[in-house]
């Protein structure tokens, strides 16, 4: 069994002595184990940090076998995000989560494109921006990994204006007026994920990682018992932490 | 084939970083054949080594005393503290002979994927360090690696509320390098933190 594929790295486990089992989450093939000759070394140890792109080709002797990868560098996107903490805290959690949440071998490009596009407004965008993305990249992923919520309408009224909740049990949208008493115990929906066209102010985005949050450890992580990854867990401390100093995601 | 004490000095020795069991198996001779000058000598240092060498109960170095040689330097700046992940980053800085600060050996980096959060480290010894008030700067020396970099960013926010200065390690072109042979990490890092010349 031979494949090429393009992909990011996500983990990195030391094995033997100089070598590495790398987790890749590539276009094609989904995410991906594979030995790794040399892996911790000088050479090797730049090219697999968690994050970067880079063009693999994968040999086994079976489709099940673990199998071993040659990498070569396609983007350093790590190198250019070890000076920002909150986009390295992202970039931490990215990693994580996929790692964590997709299954092995089960190709999905949709997520992966989508998660090209978040690496690179990592990278090249203010955070406000890149926040706004990364909050609709994890709907996104919750989405097409069948646990996708519903926030085209009310599920009260059937108003498809004025949502400004979601249930945390169901994951649908609710309006203010439908809410009513019970909108303490309700999720806050931004506004940019409900479809305004507005960049999102601080406490909106906060509402989105909220949100994003909820549903990740309801829905992706509960059953696997181990619970929200701790980058994930980081992001969000991070978030909150660089509120006084990142003048871009304060309140506009 | 050896038996019995040599099999398992060659077993021991093949467990050594570089060595596998045939390399083990030619040390081995090699040191019988050199009994006098690098055996015994060589198994008298290890006992020493191993009877005597500590962890330094301030900065985490190895030493054969309580408080290493360089917390106990008087030329040594006190206010200076660098942070390194392993006892050998320590000795790296020592050999260029730049540095003439204290250190402070975190013991590793935070990791989700290992499992290493900062109750793990060495980070509240650090802290408790850093507020005794002898420390005026910081130098984050953690490795150029996602995960050094996650930790020297967690450190700088447990010291924001500290009245000292943090720094960190330039990333970019080493001393030498060429670009064209140069990986396109270390180029993407140079090239953002350019400064003007």
């Amino acid at each position: 069994m031979h494949w090429q594929d393009t992909g990011f790295v996500l983990s990195v486990r030391r094995h033997g002595e100089n070598g590495a089992v790398l987790s890749l989450f590539t276009r094609d093939h989904g995410r991906a184990a594979g030995f790794v000759h040399g892996g911790t070394s000088r050479r090797l140890r730049g090219v697999l940090q968690p994050g970067n792109r880079v063009t693999a080709a994968w040999s086994g002797r079976l489709a099940e076998s673990l199998g071993h990868f040659s990498v070569e560098l396609a983007e350093p996107l790590s190198a250019l995000l070890l000076e920002d903490a909150l986009a390295l805290a992202a970039l931490n959690a990215v990693c994580a989560i996929l790692d964590t949440a997709m299954a092995e071998r089960e190709a999905h490009a949709d997520i992966f494109d989508a998660t090209g596009v978040l690496l690179t407004a990592l990278c090249a965008s203010p955070p406000r921006e890149w926040l706004a993305l990364y909050t609709r990249w994890e709907l996104g992923l919750l989405s097409s990994l069948g646990f996708g919520l519903d926030l085209s309408r009310c599920a009260v009224t059937g108003a498809g204006e004025g949502l400004e909740y979601v249930s945390p049990k169901t994951g649908h949208a609710v309006t203010a007026a439908a809410a009513g008493g019970y909108a303490p115990r309700l999720l806050r929906l931004p506004a940019y994920l409900g479809g305004a066209r507005d960049y999102p102010i601080r406490e909106q985005l906060a509402d989105g990682l909220a949100l994003g949050r909820h549903f990740l450890e309801k829905r992706l992580f509960a059953d696997r018992g181990r619970g929200l990854p701790q980058a994930r867990t980081m992001l969000e401390e991070r978030f909150f932490a660089a509120g006084g100093k990142t003048a871009d995601i304060k309140n506009s | 084939m050896a038996d019995g004490e040599l099999e398992r000095l060659i077993a021991l020795l093949a467990r050594l970083p570089g060595l596998g069991p045939r390399s083990a198996r030619r040390a081995v001779l090699h040191l019988i054949k050199k009994r006098e000058t690098l055996l015994l000598p060589l198994a008298a240092a290890m006992e020493d080594v191993a009877e005597k060498v500590k962890t330094c109960r301030i900065c985490g170095n190895l030493d054969t005393a309580e408080i290493c040689s360089i917390c106990r330097d008087p030329r040594r700046e006190r206010s200076l503290l660098c942070v390194v992940e392993e006892v050998a980053d320590l000795w790296a800085l020592e050999r260029a002979g730049a540095f003439r600060g204290v250190y402070h050996v975190l013991g590793g980096v935070l990791s989700a994927l290992d499992g290493v959060g900062p109750d793990d480290l060495g980070i509240d010894a650090l802290i408790e360090r850093i507020g005794s008030g002898e420390i005026s700067e910081v130098i984050l020396a953690t490795n150029a690696t996602v995960d050094g970099q996650t930790t020297a960013h967690y450190i700088t926010d447990r010291l924001s509320s500290m009245d000292v200065k943090v720094s960190r390690l330039a990333h970019g072109v080493p001393v030498g390098g060429e670009l064209d042979y140069l990986d396109d990490g270390t180029l993407a890092a140079a090239l953002k933190a350019r400064r003007p010349f």
